[in-house]
């Protein structure tokens, strides 16, 4: 397997042979900024692509078709649009706290993707605590959706905040949930470990059915957090105009977008670490040439390629379920899911007690 | 053993982040405020609702049912925060841990019962 860890060393080595070692630390992280910020912003775009398009195959459209070659440069264009906008000052909203919404939106989402394992040494931030960091950080998401509605000073974006809060506090239970079930499993919070453990089967395999039944569990509630698919409601626009980011204009308003895409990449790629086995390529015990064909396929590509294919299940679930109302969703939650995951949590125990597991 | 990208520590690069994420929308505001257009009228500072003028404030009182709801998520998660540590060391643990984290767990599906049958989780 390729390890990248190395480039960066031999980075390292180089920037400590001419210049001082706090400039050296300056300097590499301004190189982690700058890299994050892009990755944050290509990935960005490409989802909005991507989204459109998916979508557009679902309704048997075209999608963007215009701008670039077969449209790939429509979400740039976009993006260029959104900047251009006037920022509309309005009247009767908390200044300050409205300011802070974006703010506090982005900086989960951008901790967040810090933590996802980008393949074999390209990690940003690795504590041996990253997946409950991570679920850490992803609850200020919710403060700053709440802060936004709130300061708007309208009563659309107000209902459209309080369902978002209610939603996705509920759902974070069983995405807390089911993370703990992988736990159990895996034997460590720590994301390169779990990366690790799973170097001769995925877990969704080794795990068989309480890893199936918590990955079930982890991608309906990773779409309810997400504000997408059915359970849209607290952006409903045939209801709430566009919930808790009405009042947002300009580029303010493609901050939430931004945020909401990369959301989606979050939730999947941690899917993809848990269930998925992260950037580890596919290995089958007793198949030595075909695990090492395998190896050849750069462990980038491997997250990548499964981070994709799980937010395309998430987008396919907006075109097949109708949205739900705020009681059926409180009560999938908190009668269906809850209890589930409770029990799963107890199998997963014993199937871990008693070596039930590949 | 925990590799380190450049051998900085994590917590630096966490801050490193969270400044990544400020300087983001520091910076697109900065570019937006400098090349978007801006043209006054006092019409556009109102509350963008239906049209007509608005009829009172919207920070105003809401439907309690949100707040039960946030007081329940407090108590699952305060204690599912409890299961993380025992979760990693399930394994070294053993049946002494699986015991107390029995009486535990109890405690915690008790919680939802009562919850269920006071009718907490009804939507009135």
């Amino acid at each position: 397997m390729y390890d990248l860890s190395k480039g960066a060393d031999w980075l390292n080595q180089w920037l400590l042979s001419w210049c001082a070692p706090w400039l050296t630390v300056v300097i590499e992280c301004l190189l982690v900024g700058v890299v994050l910020l892009l990755a944050y912003a290509v990935l960005a775009l490409f989802y909005i692509y991507f989204e459109r398009k998916v979508c557009a195959a679902f309704q048997c459209r075209l999608g963007p078709n215009r701008v670039g070659p077969f449209g790939v440069l429509q979400s740039v264009a976009d993006m260029f649009k959104i900047l251009i906008k006037e920022l509309i000052s309005l009247n009767h909203i908390d200044k300050f706290l409205f300011a802070l919404a974006p703010y506090l939106v982005i900086i989960a989402s951008m901790l967040c993707f810090a933590v996802l394992p980008w393949g074999n040494g390209i990690q940003v931030i690795d504590f041996n605590i990253g997946i409950f960091f991570l679920l850490a950080v992803s609850s200020i998401g919710v403060l700053g959706i709440l802060l936004a509605g709130w300061s708007s000073n309208n009563k659309f974006t107000l209902i459209g905040a309080l369902r978002s809060g209610a939603q996705m506090v509920s759902y974070e239970l069983s995405l807390g949930l089911s993370v703990i079930t992988m736990v159990v499993f895996a034997g460590s919070m720590s994301i390169t470990d779990i990366c690790m453990a799973q170097k001769d089967t995925w877990f969704i395999f080794a795990g068989h059915i309480p890893a199936v039944i918590a990955f079930l569990i982890y991608i309906i509630a990773g779409t309810a957090e997400t504000n997408r698919g059915p359970f849209d409601l607290p952006e409903a626009e045939s209801e709430l105009t566009a919930g808790y980011h009405t009042e947002y204009s300009g580029i303010h308003f493609g901050f939430f977008y931004l945020a909401e895409y990369l959301n989606l990449f979050i939730v999947a790629g941690v899917a993809s670490l848990l269930f998925f086995g992260g950037w580890m390529p596919l290995h089958i015990p007793g198949w030595d040439a075909f695990n090492h064909v395998m190896d050849f396929i750069p462990s980038t590509l491997w997250f990548i390629f499964k981070a994709v294919a799980l937010s395309f299940v998430i987008i396919w679930f907006k075109w097949t379920f109708p949205r739900l109302r705020i009681d059926q969703l409180l009560s999938l939650e908190w009668k269906y899911l809850l209890p589930i995951n409770l029990a799963n949590l107890v199998l997963m125990v014993i199937v871990v007690c008693y070596g039930l597991h590949f | 053993m925990i590799p380190m990208i450049f051998g900085i520590q994590n917590t630096t690069l966490a801050v490193v982040a969270a400044l990544t994420g400020v300087a983001l929308v520091a910076l697109a505001l900065i570019v937006a405020g400098l090349i978007s257009p801006r043209s006054f009228n006092p019409q556009k500072g109102e509350a963008y609702e239906c049209g007509i003028p608005t009829r009172g404030e919207s920070m105003a009182q809401f439907k309690v049912g949100y707040y039960l709801y946030a007081i329940l998520f407090l108590m699952f998660d305060v204690e599912t925060v409890f299961l993380y540590p025992w979760a990693v060391n399930m394994r070294t643990l053993g049946t002494d841990g699986l015991l107390c984290i029995a009486v535990f767990f109890g405690i915690l599906v008790l919680g939802l019962v009562y919850a269920w049958r006071k009718g907490a989780l009804e939507w009135k």
